[in-house]
């Protein structure tokens, strides 16, 4: 096991903010913790990291003791946090330097890992850190983290606030890292970004609601879920949330995600209500559930 | 201005220097209309967003919103918009009342006015034994839902959100968009931008920028057809990546 957390929990004042967590990282697994604004990731990150003590509970990071350990911890582990914490006054090859040395390595001895990253802002080496575009910053950031061939590998929030077309590299370049072994712990606010790791924990307010394969927490989905459509929207979903027989009603994209509290449902008894509620054009057609399904489910 | 227009964009440019940061971009937005404004990181979104809440001033081109020109009547567009982000909204040093009241007086409502809108906001939130805490200390999801609201104290015609649901849960997030939806059908004009790709099929249309220029402009549907992809999330990786 690369990361075996035991019943970790910590407060801040009257705030729980992790509560009771348990979880293990296999070697060169990709593990999402997938969870909302609020949800106690950073604060479990800075507590892996050896950053922020836990109140109670214990964990091994690379096998080492969080806290009689946390030196070699901290020489095994890469981190990336949510906010940019590079240097904004040393260039991008100044940063990278400054990484290598404080780790006792340099950037040669270590550029294989970081190649096919470091190319993309090569050309913008002599620039300022703080000069830089959010997904080149990024960029930086993660070859800062990488700079010293870490066997564990935290991300932060790597993409919150990134476009799609900038999230899709990145979890790329995840996918490449976790290709060379490195055991990669990332946490995300993206639903979609569940599905390309090997296993998730959905976490909120400070709980883990579910840890497993994306696959198998799709499957353990207790209901039908019914893609609902009709020609307004607003009404569409106020009418759905108003039928008596309604267990939950989600706007997802052009859809509406209808589940009923029968198990007998007959969608067909559906439309003729809606009809009545004087909506057109209904659609009303069974579909698979996703992540943001499930976790809405558990959260509920 | 025709009456349904409540955005009339027009050649719309800014400049930094020699870098073309919005590029001669030309749209419409309709009364009630709920209007997507996506594109990536750096592709323009931000600047030509602050240049039509009259914060920043075009290099060329013109633009009317709410009846107003972005150039010469900036101020009258600041008191006939709302307006939040994801990175600011309201005071966290504040309660939610005393942002509530402070917010009225800066749009101009009377105290009356203010205390009327006030209850009816926190009746609305359900937020009946929270009004005396600090906004810090609220999840972001309340946070976010009762700045959007502030952001419609002065029943303003159209209102603009940046990023509005950013990190927010998926419960809170889709009654953040029911709350849209409803302004919107009272006739709030409504323009957003999201990087959640599942949010930007919930728009009447969706513009899409890239390097400067609007590449894209229509309905969800229109648009998924035109790029003969399946989502929206394929459509803007089709576009973005040229």
């Amino acid at each position: 096991m690369s990361i075996v957390v035991d019943a970790i929990s910590k407060s801040y004042k009257s705030l729980k903010a992790l509560n009771n967590i348990s979880f293990d990282v296999k070697e060169s697994e990709l593990f999402g913790l997938i969870g909302p604004d609020g949800a106690g990731k950073t604060t479990l990150f800075r507590v892996l990291v050896t950053l922020l003590f836990a109140d109670e509970g214990k964990a091994t990071v690379a096998g080492f003791d969080l806290v009689k350990d946390y030196k070699t911890i901290r020489e095994s582990v890469g981190y990336m946090p949510g906010k940019f914490s590079l240097y904004q006054d040393l260039t991008v090859e100044e940063n990278l330097k400054f990484f290598a040395t404080i780790f006792g390595t340099t950037i040669e001895e270590n550029y294989e890992l970081i190649e096919d990253i470091y190319v993309q802002i090569e050309p913008f080496k002599n620039r300022r850190a703080g000069k830089l575009s959010g997904g080149m910053k990024q960029k930086l950031a993660l070859c800062c983290a990488l700079i010293h061939k870490p066997t564990v590998l935290f991300l932060d929030e790597p993409t919150t606030g990134v476009d799609p077309v900038s999230r899709k590299e990145f979890w790329d370049m995840i996918k490449r890292l976790q290709l060379k072994g490195i055991t990669i712990l990332v946490s995300t606010p993206y639903m979609d970004e569940a599905a390309l790791c090997d296993r998730i924990a959905l976490i909120q307010d400070g709980n883990i609601l579910q840890i497993d394969t994306p696959a198998a927490i799709i499957k353990k989905y207790p209901k039908l879920i019914y893609n609902v459509r009709a020609d307004n929207m607003y009404q569409l979903i106020q009418s759905l949330k108003l039928y008596e027989h309604s267990h939950s009603v989600y706007p997802f994209g052009e859809f509406v995600h209808y589940t009923d509290k029968r198990t007998n449902f007959n969608p067909d008894h559906l439309k003729l209500y809606l009809t009545e509620k004087l909506l057109s054009n209904i659609t009303v057609e069974i579909t698979e559930p996703t992540i943001e399904d499930a976790f809405m489910e558990l959260a509920k | 201005m025709e009456d349904n227009k409540v955005i009339e964009v027009k050649g719309l440019t800014k400049m930094f220097g020699d870098f073309t940061a919005v590029n001669a971009i030309t749209f419409d937005v309709k009364k009630g209309e709920i209007f997507g404004f996506l594109g990536a990181n750096g592709a323009g979104k931000t600047t030509a967003m602050k240049m039509l809440i009259g914060i920043s001033k075009p290099t060329a081109g013109e633009a009317k919103v709410a009846g107003f020109d972005v150039a010469s009547e900036a101020e009258d567009i600041k008191k006939n918009i709302g307006y939040m982000s994801q990175k600011f909204a309201l005071y966290d040093d504040l309660t939610v009342k005393e942002n509530i009241t402070f917010f009225g007086g800066i749009y101009g409502l009377t105290r009356a006015r203010i205390k009327e809108k006030t209850n009816e906001l926190i009746e609305e939130l359900g937020l009946q034994h929270h009004t005396d805490k600090l906004v810090g200390s609220l999840p972001l999801g309340w946070k976010q839902k009762i700045a959007f609201s502030v952001s419609l104290l002065h029943e303003p015609k159209i209102v603009f959100l940046d990023e509005p649901t950013g990190g927010v849960d998926p419960i809170t997030r889709r009654q953040f968009w029911e709350m849209i939806y409803k302004s919107a059908n009272k006739g709030t004009t409504i323009f957003v931008t999201t990087h959640y790709m599942d949010e930007a099929e919930y728009c009447d249309r969706v513009s899409i920028m890239v390097n400067g220029k609007v590449e894209a402009l229509d309905t969800p549907k229109r648009l998924k057809e035109q790029f003969n992809a399946e989502t929206m999330n394929d459509v803007f990786l089709k576009l973005a990546r040229g």
